[in-house]
Parts: structure tokens; C-alpha cells; sequence
């Protein structure tokens, strides 16, 4: 393949880097105009979505980048929640006089990095890839600067952060020696039947750095303290599109590299899996603070994706892409409302907070139940759908490990119903403590637009993700 | 005794162990951390370049060169943090960071 073959392969991740840039340079010398740069950035962001969606498809760059149906459905997915973050985090920072030009140039280098993960043919781009989002996100994380907690939390997610990257890197140095390559259709080759022990070794390193950037127990600590920190609507776009590109990642690694290996990784991944939905049902029950209590939620949740990827089926890496969609759409709503909700200008954020919420702002109570019997995953919300996918995925391998595993991640849901119902009771029964604040407008939009996704519209557009998901999930098992 | 590939990864593998040991065990000051995690990035190098002779394939240099380029990143990223995190508390023990438990 030639240059200009390749770089239409990459034309998305094109778009995102001349724009990143340009604007970080616009917004240098004209550091008032947040409005043009919010535009630009979403305008960027759509582009590159559009371009990701109707693109040509293939390998390039010597087999390092891959262009496939999978890379495109996570692509489209990633930006779109990229760019839902942009209007969310400026206004809210505004409201607090951070003016931070930074914010939507940062969110767009993160969401080039996700795009480089999701289409990474090797290991080098894989790296690079990860890098590249998570150097983004550390920023984003401490963006607050004169916020202890949001500067401790930025404190946290680094070195943590930088601890995972080194265990991947590590895991992937010893791949690349005893397979003797980097490109994961190479290593597929040398792996063919029997990898030898060097291999399971890096194979095990790589899978815990990928556990670590997706939160999956036993590598979640970091997740409820920077949930906390981190600025709000920062934590909005953390816990939704870096979640989904570390899971597509993780799927194209283990399918494409070990395939044929997967008795070798099924086992940790049902460990993980069941760990993290162990530790997000318990972990949650005692906390008061929403947002920690949503990090416990979101490594449950993770935990049931994990599930779907373990089945090791095309029909399990659909399940694992619809649950990871449907659930983006959630806990972006989730927390939008909490961006919204203040009371005398201090922020909304613990459970006895949200008292008698249903008197005074019925609208954002509604939605919060909404995403809360979503995550729970009771019918007809699209927490449901997406439980169901994965079960059915799990329950049609024919292996009574993943059996038995599903089975105890519907027990692990039953358990974290209690927190999910508490906050639904305190939200409509308690008595309203006082009024909030007027809600703005684009947090109310996005609250209220993901609220009826979550219910009416999930149901039309399954139809369409279904099929998009089942072609993503083809093109990651070749 | 020739200096073999076994050397090189038993060395690479020390470096890695330390480094880890000291984000977990340490407790007392960030700077330190800083310098675990370059050492876990080092130690990583030298298994590349050490596979990449082994191997008579060049990619495990390309990649080198890769991994130092985003040490330096990181290393410029972490201290940024570092620096806010400082004037927020006046002090980089690693014992303050603990606003938020549970």
C-alpha cells in the first residue's frame, strides 16, 4: 500500500491531530474566544466521526493500523461522546471562572489517542495509543487547579496511571521477544496452537495494564478516588469513551493476537470479571458520596463487559460492544445531571443531597431514576438490553465456567440494586431540604436527551446497533 | 562466561521490581515515585533493545525510541501535576494524599 492509501486509512485520526493543533495555537493568541473553540473542536470531532464512519477500509502503515467495521463503530461512538463532553465541561468550568481554553484541545488530543487504540494493528500503536489518551486524561483530571481534590485526584490517576502503562509495556516488550514481533497478525502466527511460557508471562502483564485503564477489579483503586476529584463533567467523559476504546482494545488484542490461545486468558478474564462485579455491588453499599458511588457502579458494569469479551465468541465481543454503548449513554446522562444540580453554588454530590429532588426539580429526578433502574438493569431500560446481550452470550458457550459465571453476575446485580433503589426512594420520598439552583441549559439538554435514549428510543435504535455491533464483532475475530 | 540474553532480561527483570516496589512500599515523598515509574520504563527499554539484537529485528529499537519519547511526556505531565498539587498543599508527601478514603 503507498502513502497516500495509508493516510486515508487514518483520515479520522488525520482530521483530529491538524485540528488539535491549529486550535491549541488559536486559542494562544485569542484565549476569550471559548465559544469559536467549542465549536471548531465539536465541529472537528464530527468530522472525524463522519470521516471514520464512510472511510475506506483496509490495513495500513505496515499492518500497524487497522480500519475495519470494528474500529469504525467504536470510532463513531467515541467521538460522539467526545463531543458531548466539550459543551458540558466549558460551561461548567465557566460557571466556576475557570477559563481554560485547554479543556476541548485536551479532549480532542484524548480522542485521537482512543481513536489510534481502537484501530491499533500492533503493539507500538497500541502503546502509543494509550499514552496518548491517558496523558490527555491526567491533564483533564487535575484541570481544577486551585481544587485540592481535583489536583490530588490528578496525583492519583498518574502515578496509578503510569504505573498500569508500565506493566502493558513491560507485558508487551516480553510478547514482542518470544514471538519474535510486534504486529498482532504475526503473533497470531507464532502463537499458533501452543504459546510458550514467555508469551502467557506478557500476555498476563498486558491483560493487567488493559484492566487497569478499563477499572476492572483488582486493579479498580484508583477509580472512586478519582471519580471524586476529578471536575464533574470531567468524570463524565472518563467514565463513557476511554472505557469503550480500552475494551475494543482489549477484544482486538486477545481475538487477533491469541486467538488461538483463548483457554489461556478465559480463565483471568472470568476472574476479573467476577471480581469487579463483586467489588462494585459490595463496595457500593456503603457509600454516600454519588460519584464515588457511580465508580463502584461503573467497575460492576465494567465487570459484565468483561464477561461478554471472556465468552471469546463473535457473539460475546457484540454483547461486550452494545453493553459498552448502552451504558456510555447512561452514566454520560448520570452525570450530566450531577454537573446541573447545585445548591447556593456548591455542587450536589452526596446521597442525602438529592432529598425531595422530585419536588423541586421533577424533570432531572426523572432522568436520574431513568439511568439509575437502567444501570440496575431492570426492563425496559437499556441497562436491561445490555445485561441480556451478555447473559445470552454467555449462557450459549458451552462451558460451565461462563455459565456459572453468569449466573453470579445476575446475583452481583441483585446486589447492587439496594443502591440504585436507595437514591430512587431518597429522590421521591424524603423531604426537600431546599430548592437548587437554575439548571443549564446544555447539562439539562444532554440529562434529558439520555434519559430518553435510555427508555423510548433505545428500543428503535437497537435495530440499528444491533447489526453494526454483530459486523464490528466479525471484523475483531479475523 | 559470555553475557547472554538471559543476562539482559534478568537485569531488565530487577530494574521492573524495583521500580514497582517503589510506588507500593515507598511512603514517603513523590519525587520518588517519579523515578519508579522512569526505572519501569528503562527496565522495559533494555528488554526491547536486548530482544531486538537477539532477534536481528530493528522494531524493538524503533520501539525504544518510542517509550523514551513518551517518558519524557510523562515525566513533563507528572511533574506539572506535581506542581498544582503542590500550591493546593504546600507539601509533596505522599502520606497528603489522602483527602479522599473509603
Amino acid at each position: 500500500m503507498n502513502f497516500s492509501a495509508d493516510i486515508s486509512l487514518a483520515l479520522p485520526e488525520v482530521i483530529l491531530a491538524i485540528s488539535a493543533l491549529t486550535l491549541l495555537v488559536f486559542g494562544a493568541f485569542a484565549p476569550r474566544q471559548t465559544n469559536a473553540l467549542m465549536v471548531a473542536s465539536m465541529a472537528a470531532l464530527a468530522a472525524a466521526g463522519y470521516a471514520a464512519a464512510v472511510g475506506p477500509m483496509g490495513r495500513g502503515f505496515a499492518g500497524g493500523m487497522i480500519a475495519d467495521n470494528a474500529s469504525a463503530f467504536a470510532q463513531v461512538a467515541i467521538y460522539a461522546a467526545s463531543a458531548l463532553a466539550i459543551p458540558l465541561g466549558m460551561k461548567w468550568f465557566e460557571r466556576r471562572d475557570v477559563r481554560n481554553f485547554e479543556f476541548p484541545i485536551l479532549i480532542l488530543l484524548a480522542a485521537l489517542g482512543m481513536g489510534m487504540m481502537v484501530s491499533a494493528g500492533d503493539l507500538i500503536s497500541l502503546y502509543m495509543g494509550v499514552e496518548l489518551q491517558s496523558l490527555a486524561l491526567y491533564v483533564l483530571a487535575a484541570m481544577h487547579r486551585d481544587n485540592a481534590k481535583a489536583s490530588e485526584a490528578g496525583l492519583k490517576y498518574f502515578v496509578l496511571g503510569a504505573l498500569s502503562s508500565g506493566l502493558l509495556l513491560y507485558g508487551a516488550s516480553l510478547i514482542y521477544g518470544f514471538a519474535g514481533s510486534t504486529k498482532f497478525v504475526d503473533i497470531a502466527a507464532a502463537v499458533h496452537g501452543a504459546a510458550n511460557t514467555g508469551v502467557i508471562f506478557g500476555l498476563v502483564f498486558l491483560i493487567c495494564g488493559l484492566a487497569f485503564k478499563v477499572s476492572a477489579a483488582p486493579f479498580h483503586m484508583w477509580t472512586p478516588d478519582v471519580y471524586e476529584g476529578a471536575p464533574t463533567p470531567v468524570v463524565a467523559f472518563f467514565a463513557a469513551a476511554p472505557k469503550l476504546a480500552a475494551m475494543v482494545l482489549f477484544a482486538r488484542v486477545l481475538t487477533e493476537g491469541f486467538g488461538d490461545v483463548i483457554w489461556q486468558w478465559r480463565q483471568i478474564l472470568v476472574c476479573i470479571s467476577l471480581f469487579s462485579i463483586a467489588v462494585g455491588a459490595f463496595g457500593g453499599l456503603a457509600q454516600q458520596n454519588l460519584k464515588r458511588l457511580w465508580a463502584y457502579s461503573s467497575i460492576a458494569n465494567v465487570g459484565y463487559a468483561v464477561l461478554g469479551l471472556a465468552s471469546g465468541t463473535a457473539e460475546g465481543v457484540q454483547a461486550m460492544l452494545v453493553f459498552m454503548v448502552l451504558y456510555m449513554v447512561d452514566v454520560t446522562g448520570f452525570f450530566a445531571c450531577l454537573t446541573a444540580l447545585s445548591r447556593d453554588g456548591k455542587p450536589m454530590e452526596t446521597v442525602a443531597d438529592m432529598a425531595g429532588l422530585f419536588k423541586t426539580r421533577p424533570a432531572i429526578a426523572l432522568a436520574m431514576t431513568a439511568f439509575s433502574l437502567s444501570a440496575l438493569g431492570l426492563p425496559p431500560f437499556s441497562g436491561f438490553w445490555a445485561k441480556f446481550y451478555v447473559f445470552k452470550a454467555a449462557i450459549a458457550v458451552s462451558d460451565p465456567v461462563i455459565q456459572g459465571a453468569a449466573i453470579a453476575g445476575l446475583v452481583g446485580s441483585v446486589v447492587a440494586a439496594f443502591y440504585y433503589l436507595r437514591l430512587i426512594k431518597v429522590m421521591w420520598f424524603d423531604n426537600a431540604e431546599g430548592g437548587t439552583d437554575p439548571i443549564p441549559g446544555e447539562a439539562r439538554a444532554i440529562a434529558i436527551g439520555a434519559a430518553l435514549f435510555s427508555f423510548p428510543v433505545v428500543l428503535a435504535a437497537l435495530v440499528y446497533i444491533d447489526p453494526l455491533a454483530k459486523a464490528a464483532a466479525l471484523a475483531l475475530g479475523q | 562466561m559470555t553475557i547472554g540474553l538471559a543476562h539482559y532480561l534478568a537485569v531488565a527483570a530487577i530494574l521492573f521490581t524495583i521500580g514497582v516496589f517503589g510506588i507500593f512500599v515507598n511512603r514517603k515523598n513523590i519525587i520518588v515515585i517519579l523515578m519508579s515509574v522512569e526505572l519501569i520504563l528503562l527496565a522495559v527499554n533494555i528488554n526491547l533493545v536486548s530482544f531486538s539484537v537477539y532477534l536481528h529485528d530493528v522494531v524493538g529499537q524503533i520501539f525504544a525510541m518510542f517509550v523514551l519519547t513518551v517518558a519524557a511526556a510523562e515525566a513533563a505531565v507528572g511533574l506539572a501535576i506535581l506542581v498544582t498539587f503542590f500550591r493546593n498543599r504546600g507539601d509533596i508527601a505522599v502520606d497528603d494524599a489522602s483527602m479522599m478514603k473509603g
